[in-house]
This record gives C-alpha cells, sequence and structure tokens, in this order.
C-alpha cells in the first residue's frame, strides 16, 4: 500500500484511540469505547504487515514475526480472561510493565542497527525510552509483587534510602551522557541495567495502599516512552497513541490522588519523611469486644439504618453474592440498607463497584462516600466487612502515619459498629486501627463468607 | 518526518489527552487506566517494524521479544478491559437483579 494510505489509517486509528479514551471516561460509552480502541489497535497491526518504507512485501522475518504474535495471545488472553476480578489490578500492572519493556526493546534494537551513524537527537530518544521503559516495567513488578503480597505491602525504606535513590538517578544520568558521546552499545546496557534499579527503589518505599497511584503514573510513563519510539521509528500513529496515554495518565494519576486525598508528592516521597511509627502505644493485651453470629443478627435486626462498608476482605472471600443476600433481607424487614463505597474501596479506585455489580447489588444502593458520610449519626449499625484503611480514623487522628490526610469512611459516628475479620492483623496499609477497641464495636472473626452465612441464618431464625 | 510537524502531533495530542479524560468519575478510574494501558500496547507495531528491519540474530530476537510482550500489553489489556466494564452493564436496569430473591 502506499505511504499515503498508511498514513491514512495510521491518522484513523489515533482518533479512534481518542474516541475510546472519551467513550471510557462515561459509564453508558465505557465499554463501546474499549471495543473501539481495540479495533483501532488490529487494524493498525494488520496495516503494518502491508507496508514497508521500499516498497519490498511481505516483511522480513514474516513467520517469526507471526509466531511472536501468537505465543503473546497464548499468554495474554488466557491470563486476561481467567485473571479473578480481585486480582485484577496487579495484572494490569504486569501489562504496563511489559508494554514499558517492549517499548525499551524496540528503541534498543533500534539503536543496535544504527549504531555509530545515529543522530544526537535520536540518541536522546533512545536513552529516553529506555530509561523510562526499563523503570516502568521494574516498578511494575514491584507494583505487582506487593498487590499479590509476595512481598510486604509496608513501605520499604532502606538505610539512607534518599541517598541511594538520589545516587541511582544521578548515576542513570550521567550514564545517558556516555551513551549519548560514545554511541557504544555497553554503555546502553548498563543504562538499562541502572534503570530497572531505579524503577525498583523508586517503588518500594510506596505504602501499600498508595500502589494504584503509582501504577497509574508508570501507565503514564509507558505512554510517553511508546511516544518517543514514535519518533524512533517516524510513526505518527505510535507518538499520537504514546502522548495521549501519556497525557490523560497523568490527570488521572492526579485525579486519583486527589480521590485518596494524597499528593502525588506524598505517595511517592512520603515514607523518605515520615516518622517511624510509635507501636508501643498499641499494646497487645488491649481487649476487644469479640461477638457471636447471634449478637451481630441481632443488632442488625432492631436498627432502622444500616451501611455497609464492603472492603477487599469481603472480595478475597468472595462473599459479594453472601453480602447481597444479607442486605436483601434487611430490606425485606423494612431496613434501610445502603453499600458505603470508599473510593478505594479494593485495591483500586472504582475497584469494588466492579466486584459489586459482579454479585448484582442494585447500582442505587451503592453510596459514594461523600454521600454517605453526612448520614452515620443517623445510622444504627456500620456493619464493616473485610475492610480497614477506609474507616481508620488514624487518617485524621495521627499526623505522620502512611494513610494520614486520606478521607475515611465516618463509620466511627454510627451508633454501633461491627468489624467483620478474619484477624487482629491490621490492613493492607499495615497500621492498628483504634477503632477496633472503641466500646461501641463489636467483632466477629472469620472468613467473610463464613460469618456472613452464619449472620443471614441466625437472623433468619430470630 | 519534519521536526515542526512531530512538536506540533505532540503537543496537540497532550490538550487532547488532557482534555478527554478530566472529567471522569472514580467509579470509572480502573478501568480508564487500564483501557489506556491497553492503547499503548500498540507499541507492537513498532516492535513489528523493527523485527522487520533486523539484520541480526541478537536484533531478531529482541524484537521478537518485544513484539510478544507488546501484544501481551495490547491484547491483554483490552480483554481485561472489556471484562471490567462487563460487570457494570446490568446497572441500568433498575430493579431487576434485587427482585429476584
Amino acid at each position: 500500500m502506499s505511504r499515503f494510505l498508511y498514513e491514512l489509517i495510521g491518522l484513523s486509528t489515533g482518533v479512534m484511540f481518542i474516541l475510546a479514551l472519551k467513550g471510557l471516561s462515561h459509564p453508558r460509552t465505557a465499554r463501546r469505547g474499549n471495543l473501539l480502541g481495540a479495533t483501532g489497535a488490529t487494524i493498525a497491526t494488520i496495516a503494518v504487515f502491508f507496508y514497508s518504507s521500499d516498497g519490498r512485501l511481505p516483511l522480513n522475518n514474516l513467520g517469526w514475526i507471526l509466531g511472536a504474535i501468537a505465543f503473546g495471545l497464548i499468554v495474554g488472553v488466557p491470563a486476561a480472561r481467567k485473571v479473578q476480578m480481585t486480582a485484577m489490578p496487579q495484572l494490569v500492572a504486569l501489562f504496563n510493565g511489559v508494554g514499558g519493556a517492549a517499548a525499551a526493546l524496540v528503541a534498543i534494537v533500534e539503536y543496535l542497527k544504527l549504531g555509530q551513524i545515529a543522530p544526537t537527537a535520536v540518541v536522546i530518544a533512545t536513552v529516553f525510552t529506555v530509561v523510562v521503559g526499563s523503570t516502568s516495567f521494574s516498578g511494575s513488578v514491584v507494583t505487582f509483587l506487593k498487590l499479590q503480597e509476595l512481598m510486604t505491602t509496608r513501605p520499604v525504606v532502606l538505610a539512607g534510602g534518599r541517598f541511594v535513590v538520589a545516587g541511582t538517578l544521578v548515576a542513570t544520568l550521567v550514564c545517558a551522557g556516555w551513551v549519548v558521546t560514545s554511541l557504544g552499545t555497553t554503555p546502553l546496557l548498563f543504562l538499562a541495567g541502572l534503570s530497572l534499579a531505579f524503577g525498583i527503589l523508586f517503588v518500594l518505599p510506596v505504602g501499600g495502599a498508595d500502589v494504584p497511584i503509582v501504577i497509574s503514573l508508570l501507565n503514564a510513563f509507558t505512554g510517553l516512552t511508546v511516544a518517543a519510539g514514535g519518533y524512533l521509528l517516524d510513526s505518527t500513529l505510535l507518538i499520537i497513541a504514546g502522548t495521549l496515554v501519556g497525557a490523560s495518565g497523568t490527570i488521572l494519576t492526579r485525579l486519583m490522588a486527589e480521590a485518596m486525598g494524597r499528593s502525588l508528592f506524598g505517595t511517592l516521597f512520603g515514607a523518605f519523611t515520615a516518622k517511624p511509627q510509635d507501636s508501643s502505644a498499641t499494646g497487645e493485651d488491649r481487649t476487644v469486644k469479640s461477638g457471636s453470629p447471634d449478637d451481630v443478627a441481632i443488632l442488625l435486626n432492631y436498627a432502622r439504618r444500616v451501611v455497609i462498608v464492603p472492603g477487599f476482605g469481603l472480595a478475597v472471600a468472595q462473599a459479594q453474592h453472601t453480602v447481597r443476600e444479607l442486605a436483601d433481607l434487611l430490606s425485606a424487614k423494612g431496613i434501610d440498607v445502603v453499600y458505603g463505597i470508599h473510593p478505594v474501596a479494593g485495591r483500586m479506585p472504582g475497584h469494588m463497584n466492579v466486584l459489586l455489580a459482579e454479585a448484582n447489588v442494585p447500582y442505587e444502593q451503592l453510596s459514594e462516600m461523600d454521600e454517605v458520610n453526612p448520614t452515620f449519626p443517623q445510622t444504627d449499625v456500620a456493619l464493616i466487612i473485610g475492610a480497614n484503611d477506609v474507616v481508620n480514623p488514624a487518617a485524621k487522628t495521627t499526623p505522620g502515619c502512611p494513610i494520614y490526610g486520606m478521607p475515611i469512611l465516618d463509620v466511627a459516628q454510627a451508633g454501633n459498629v461491627i468489624f467483620l475479620k478474619r484477624s487482629m492483623r491490621p490492613g493492607f496499609a499495615g497500621i492498628e486501627n483504634e477503632l477496633l477497641f472503641d466500646a461501641k464495636t463489636t467483632l466477629l472473626f472469620g472468613d467473610a463468607k463464613a460469618s456472613l452465612t452464619r449472620v443471614v441464618s441466625a437472623l433468619k431464625a430470630l | 518526518m519534519e521536526v515542526m510537524a512531530i512538536i506540533s502531533i505532540f503537543t496537540l495530542s497532550i490538550f487532547v489527552g488532557f482534555e478527554v479524560v478530566s472529567k471522569v468519575s472514580s467509579t470509572l478510574h480502573t478501568p480508564l487506566m487500564s483501557g489506556a494501558n491497553a492503547i499503548h500496547g500498540v507499541i507492537l507495531v513498532g516492535a513489528i517494524i523493527v523485527a522487520d528491519h533486523s539484520d541480526s540474530e541478537l536484533e531478531l530476537g529482541l524484537s521478537l521479544a518485544a513484539i510478544v510482550l507488546a501484544t501481551i500489553n495490547m491484547v491483554g489489556g483490552f480483554v481485561v478491559t472489556d471484562r471490567m466494564l462487563e460487570m457494570f452493564k446490568g446497572k441500568g436496569a433498575k430493579g431487576k437483579s434485587s427482585g429476584d430473591k
């Protein structure tokens, strides 16, 4: 096909991506938007097989290329299809990471090919792609490990952490200068290695609850590397698509940080400045009031208004359906039931909405934090299922704790507070919750689904 | 490509990117991020181009690795986003699901 036609297809694909992002920002059009994006990406991929700058077709290494795509499909599609909705954030992180790695590899190959004749502007774009792509890759792997709880979810601060990070950054920049001046292969490999290390060091100090913001930021980074890759390969489409993702990703990162009441700076560097936590204040022998399923059922039965606060523990136990059964039962008794959804309940903004929608919870029962907070004083029972950090008053009262400043659901204002918890283990952010020791708090220990089932049968027996 | 043309495309794309997502509700943050994530998987196009240009085994090997990774990013990203959004589909049909108990 002619260069003109190829470029025209590229431009149309770019427009489809814009419309896809536009569609994805509205509930009604979101799914169509995503399908439009997928269609655009497919068209762009097919078009590249029918165009080459010197008119020579088919492409070299065609068999290899098709084989590699098939292999990617075999890995990617089942992973995306089979993943539990609860584990979806870390899968998105991983997809983002491999995208960053792909962009870095593309830049490295192009650099190897050009060798000593590469113009300075091209080398600078290569350096940018390799640095940011590698950082995005290793950073995403760390976020994956944190979300999958394969490593600690607490902020990891190395001794002299900020100096190590700053030192790595300086070394990376020096190495980048070395690549630009010497045009060698060895400096480029050093650069990739340093960038991988920087990505790891950059994400390690981020606390578990802030990981989604970092994933979003790394997503924007990968977008920019794709744009730089587009410059290297003279592809308008890659420039448009990459820049779009970079720009929208940056805005999205800011919106997410705002929804969680965090500043981006605080998220990334908070762990370096936070004072060590005073763990002695939380004496191990403090008593909590633990109740039976019958106690919980009685509290619920005589309530007029119940707010259910679902958290990640509910999702892990796959208790969405049981909680809906409980809510239906209470509604049938004339009790006013709403779900109070914290913006970051689950692991990411909107994650809990997805999980509850999966269980067919009616949309009008889902109440956002700003709507539900003023109603807690009129609420008889706040039923907290597998959530902890999003109701932890430490976010308001303890400056310096990792979640300080995050808006929370004011469940302490309710008449009674019931926690369904697996154990006394602190939440994802790793902070003790004072509310657990409050006099109006009742705890029911156990797996969320098992506990709820027992409460439901106790309630039916009343 | 003309340098000025590249800078123009880049600048305009930034503003379009800012504009399209500026008013999104927190419910859609996760799907939107995941969809944007899938879109940058279009680096697959770049990976195919460099695989075509490769003249050594090293270059070809690295390009093929890039193709595999980019395919996973793109296809996996769109599929998982679709699965997330599928969950939202019933919410227009009010009361339909709450009445079947």
